[in-house]
Formats: C-alpha cells, sequence, structure tokens
C-alpha cells in the first residue's frame, strides 16, 4: 500500500505540537498504569518470597534472580493440574460454542433482512447486562431444588434403571457446570465474528454448487465451512482466551477441588499471599496464551498479504 | 437459498432458549414469597421492597456509577486520542509500541490487570506514599486504563472509514484547522465517541474482578457487593436486583437501537436528497 501524502491538517497538527499532546497524553498513561504495572508483574515472578511487607525480596547470589518459582510449575502437582484443568475447560467450552454458534450464526444469514437485525439486537442483548449476575442467574438453575436440576433429574431416573436413580443431579459445583456457564457467557463472542464472515460469502456459490449436484450437507463442507475459517479461528480466540483466565465462573459454579488458573492466580497472592508465586502463575497463563494468538496474527498476515496479491 | 434451513432455524430457537430461560427464570423467581431462592412460595413483591430500603445497596449503586461516569468520559477522552493517532499517524517514534499497548488490555486476563495494577498502587504507596488508601481514585484510575483502549479501538475503526477529502475540501475553501476539527472531523466521528462511551460506562459498571484487587475498605461497588453475595449462595433480593438490571438494560439497548435505526434512515433519506438535488 502506498503511503497517502500528509494531508494540510496533518501538516497543522504536527507543526503546532498538537501531534505530540495527542500521542503523548495516551502513550504516558498506558506506560504508567498499564505497562509499568505488567513489568512489575514480570520482575516479580523472579523474585523470592520473603516475611516482610510487602512480601518479597530480591537479592541473595548472583545472578538476583529466583528461577524456582518457574521450576514450581512443572513439579508441583496443584500447577500441572490447574493449567490441564484451565486448557481442557476452556477447550471444551471453545468446542461447544463452535458447534452451537456456527450453526446459529449461519442460521441468522438465511433469516429474512428485516428479522436479521432484531435477532442479532437479541444476541448482543445478553452481553450488555451484567456478567456476573448471567453466572448468577445459572446458579439458580443448578442448584439442587430447583425446577431445571428437578426436571433433569425426573428425566434422569426415568431413563436409567431404578438402581442409578438420584434426587438431585450433582450439577452445581463441577467441571460440567463451568464449561456450560463458560459456553452461556461467551457464546454471543463466537456468533458476532462468524456472523460476519459467513455474511460476506456470495449465496450464488453455494445455489452453484447446488445446481452442479451437490447435496446441502457437501456444499457446506466444500463451500460454506472453508470460507468461514477466519471467522472461526477469530470467534475460538475470542472464547478461549477469556475462558482460560477466567476467575468468576470457577469461583461461583466450579468444584473447589479442582481450581483454574485465575483462581489460583487470585488465592496465590490474596489468601497465601505469595506475590512471587502468583506472579508466576500468571506469566505462564500468558505464555499459554501467547501460542494461539501468535497463530491467529500470523494467519492473519497471510490472509492480508494473499488479499494484496490479489489485487 | 429457496429450502427452509429447518435444522438452522431449530438450533437457532434453542440458541436464544439457552440465551433467555436462565434470564426469564431469575425474573419469575425474584417475585417469590419463600425465603428459599429456589422453592416457588406464593407471588410477592416484597424483595423490591426489601432492596430499595437497603442503605448498603444503594450506597454501591451511587459510587458504582460515579466511577462509571468519571473513567468513562476520562477514558472516552484518552481512548479518543489513541484512536486518532492510530487511524492518522503512520509513522512516529514508537507507533509498535503504542499500537501494541492499545491491543494487549484487551487480551490481558482480568485477574492479571488485577494483580498487577495492586502490586503497582502498593509498591507506589510504599516508595511515594501514594495513593495513601484504595479506594475511589484507585477504582476510577484502573477502570480508565482497561476501558480506554475499548474506545480506542471503536474510534480507530470510525476515522480510518472517514473521508478524508471532506476535510481537504473544507481547507480547500478555507476553514481553518480548528474549524475542520470542530465541524467537520468530530461530527464524523461523534457516533464512535458516543458508543466509546456507553462501552466504557458499561464494562465499568460491570467489573468485579479488577474493582476487587484494587479497591480498599469502605469503597463497595455495586458488582463487588452482589458477589460478595453470591458467593455464598442464591438470595432473593439478588434476583430482584438482576430483574431491575436486565429491564434497564434491555429498556436503553432497546432505546438505543430505536435512536440510531431513525438516525439511520434519516442519513439515508438526506443522502438521497442530495443526489437528487444534483441531478
Amino acid at each position: 500500500m502506498t503511503q497517502p501524502a500528509p494531508s494540510r491538517l496533518g501538516r497543522w497538527f504536527h507543526r503546532r505540537g498538537w501531534a505530540d499532546l495527542l500521542i503523548g497524553l495516551p502513550y504516558v498513561w498506558l506506560v504508567a498504569l498499564f505497562l509499568l504495572p505488567f513489568l512489575i508483574v514480570l520482575a516479580m515472578s523472579v523474585a523470592t518470597r520473603a516475611p516482610t511487607a510487602p512480601p518479597f525480596a530480591f537479592g541473595g547470589d548472583y545472578p538476583w534472580v529466583n528461577l524456582r518459582g518457574y521450576g514450581r510449575l512443572f513439579t508441583d502437582d496443584l500447577y500441572i493440574r490447574t493449567f490441564l484443568i484451565s486448557a481442557t475447560n476452556a477447550g471444551f467450552a471453545t468446542v461447544l460454542c463452535l458447534l452451537l454458534g456456527y450453526p446459529m450464526a449461519l442460521g441468522l444469514t438465511r433469516m429474512p433482512k428485516s428479522w436479521r437485525n432484531l435477532l442479532l439486537m437479541l444476541v448482543i442483548l445478553p452481553f450488555w447486562t451484567s456478567f456476573l449476575l448471567r453466572v448468577y442467574a445459572w446458579m439458580g438453575l443448578l442448584g439442587k431444588s430447583s425446577w431445571f436440576n428437578q426436571g433433569l433429574t425426573s428425566a434422569w431416573n426415568w431413563l436409567v434403571p431404578a438402581d442409578w436413580a438420584v434426587s438431585s443431579l450433582p450439577l452445581m459445583h463441577s467441571n460440567f457446570a463451568v464449561v456450560l456457564v463458560m459456553v452461556y457467557t461467551y457464546l454471543p463472542f463466537m456468533i458476532l465474528p462468524l456472523y460476519a464472515s459467513l455474511e460476506r460469502l456470495d449465496p450464488t456459490l453455494d445455489e452453484a454448487a447446488m445446481d452442479l449436484g451437490s447435496r446441502p450437507f457437501r456444499v457446506f463442507l466444500d463451500v460454506t465451512l472453508p470460507q468461514s475459517v477466519p471467522g472461526i479461528i477469530a470467534g475460538g480466540l475470542l472464547v478461549f482466551i477469556p475462558a482460560a483466565g477466567e476467575l468468576v465462573i470457577p469461583t461461583l459454579v466450579g468444584d473447589s477441588s479442582a481450581p483454574m488458573i485465575g483462581r489460583v492466580i487470585s488465592d496465590e497472592f490474596s489468601a497465601v499471599n505469595d506475590w512471587p508465586m502468583a506472579s508466576t502463575v500468571a506469566v505462564a497463563l500468558l505464555i499459554l496464551m501467547v501460542g494461539p494468538t501468535m497463530i491467529w496474527s500470523r494467519y492473519q498476515a497471510r490472509a492480508e498479504g494473499l488479499a494484496e496479491e490479489a489485487k | 437459498m429457496n429450502r427452509r434451513p429447518v435444522f438452522l432455524i431449530s438450533v437457532l430457537c434453542f440458541g436464544f432458549a439457552f440465551f433467555y430461560i436462565p434470564i426469564l427464570s431469575m425474573m419469575v423467581y425474584s417475585f417469590n414469597g419463600s425465603r428459599l431462592a429456589t422453592v416457588w412460595g406464593g407471588f410477592s413483591t416484597k424483595w423490591y421492597v426489601s432492596l430499595l430500603s437497603n442503605k448498603q445497596v444503594l450506597a454501591a449503586l451511587v459510587l458504582s456509577l460515579k466511577i462509571a461516569v468519571v473513567s468513562a468520559t476520562c477514558a472516552t477522552i484518552l481512548g479518543t486520542m489513541a484512536g486518532f493517532v492510530l487511524a492518522r499517524f503512520r509513522r512516529f517514534r514508537g507507533r509498535t509500541m503504542f499500537s501494541g499497548l492499545v491491543t494487549a488490555p484487551l487480551i490481558m486476563p482480568e485477574v492479571i490487570t488485577g494483580i498487577s495494577l495492586l502490586m503497582f498502587f502498593i509498591l507506589m504507596a510504599n516508595w511515594t506514599g501514594w495513593p495513601g488508601t484504595r479506594g475511589f481514585t484507585t477504582v476510577t484510575l484502573a477502570h480508565i486504563t482497561f476501558s480506554m483502549v475499548f474506545v480506542a479501538t471503536v474510534v480507530q475503526a470510525r476515522v480510518a472509514q472517514a473521508d478524508r477529502s471532506i476535510e481537504e475540501a473544507a481547507m480547500d475553501l478555507g476553514a481553518r484547522p480548528w474549524q475542520v476539527l470542530r465541524d467537520v472531523t468530530l461530527p464524523t466521528i461523534f457516533p464512535a465517541i458516543l458508543s466509546g462511551w456507553l462501552l466504557a460506562f458499561t464494562i465499568s459498571l460491570d467489573d468485579v474482578v479488577i474493582t476487587s484487587f484494587t479497591t480498599g475498605p469502605g469503597s463497595t461497588t455495586l458488582p463487588l457487593l452482589i458477589w460478595s453475595k453470591v458467593k455464598l449462595g442464591v438470595t432473593p433480593d439478588i434476583n430482584a436486583l438482576a430483574t431491575i438490571t436486565v429491564v434497564v438494560v434491555g429498556l436503553g439497548v432497546a432505546l438505543a437501537g430505536i435512536i440510531m435505526l431513525r438516525a439511520e434512515k434519516r442519513r439515508l433519506s438526506d443522502e438521497r436528497m442530495a443526489f437528487r438535488a444534483n441531478d
């Protein structure tokens, strides 16, 4: 892409020093309140826990850093289990969001135009209401005496042999509940990018494939699905990344004996008062998330490169 | 496609039932007369009465609204600046880091943002004496930081789309730079600024995790109050609070939707008139 010639407005900005102010103010703010705190986390992750306030110390022998925290990540059972549970829960939630969100997004594109905006608004509306209250709504449904649990229990008792019958299903405080509520709260993040990429598709391609004798499901596999891969990746990351670091959902409906990373970071920090270890786990979580993000940005750069070449 | 996509429509129905049944159930149970939150005990509005006379809840709501208004306003100013810079200034020293700093908070897990800010505030207090106590100021600073990047993203997209030739035309016709900014640029990106403010306001009003790390004793926002209550289980007065929230938000979103639809229609008809006048 060629660089557009600087506009006269742009030149005025630079000549009068306004540009420096526009750049400088948000820059300084983000460096002070985002970058600096983040560097503190990085430094803290190699500090040593100390019985002082604040509870850390640097020092001792050269090279003044303490990598034992990172060692514990690989040797301590708690951390290994935590990472596995977080990755599994977030992974299941992402796959289920895709399985439910994809047909929903595709269904939205097939709706009459006059309905679409209303339906899209209904997808977004829960997003505007409080996240905490949406999690809370499920606490009401999953509990032992709720109509939802009792209904599922009757269905279960009717389906299984009599000696498996239970008085209520143990839905609350389980990984099942965590995944279910994650799907519930993050589904709009999956539907919206999928809808955006599916809506752009040319319907005549489908019709051409149909005219050439493909069955509808083959048309979906060969025509629609490959073209919606960017939407799938974007939606998947938008669900997986926040789900992996989730704190509210596992605290409210999760199994406290199977903690997730967010919970462990918070507990190490507040309950155990071990700042260095909390920071080490935080850095490890970021490393876990960097992988998928890198793949995405590389994919996007390649897609943009292809689009440029096509022009 | 002429065929009725039966499968897609049934999944869509299931999806919307999945979205709304928990919320509807919660709303129905807010009128439950029983003290047990999940067992129906007759219709009653007593939880609304007890909620509205609860001073703690009202104080928390007022604090939350104050923080949300102040932080959304500051975040909108800073975020608009950042979004404008990212869309317009192609080259300046440190641009890569600038765009990284605007993107990173979007994907940073809330827990990490929370503990990093708390450690920052504690260490700052140790070294410089500021902030002496954590509360309104620290929470607001934290909220400005994580919501300004959302505003920046929204504004950047709008500024990048805006037609620059109108600004050039205004300059050619003799408008002074600040007049162009005020009369051309600002009105063009105003919808984005407004939706950025609303977004910042909502995420500030909604935040639990970062607030719980950056607040101090005596400064309990509404989400924190709900958080401390629901950790102990389901209570009927929270059902009532949730119902009020859902109704207020639903009406607000519907109203905003109608206004935006009207504005869009007016814009389209204006454009049509302008074209016709040109013919």
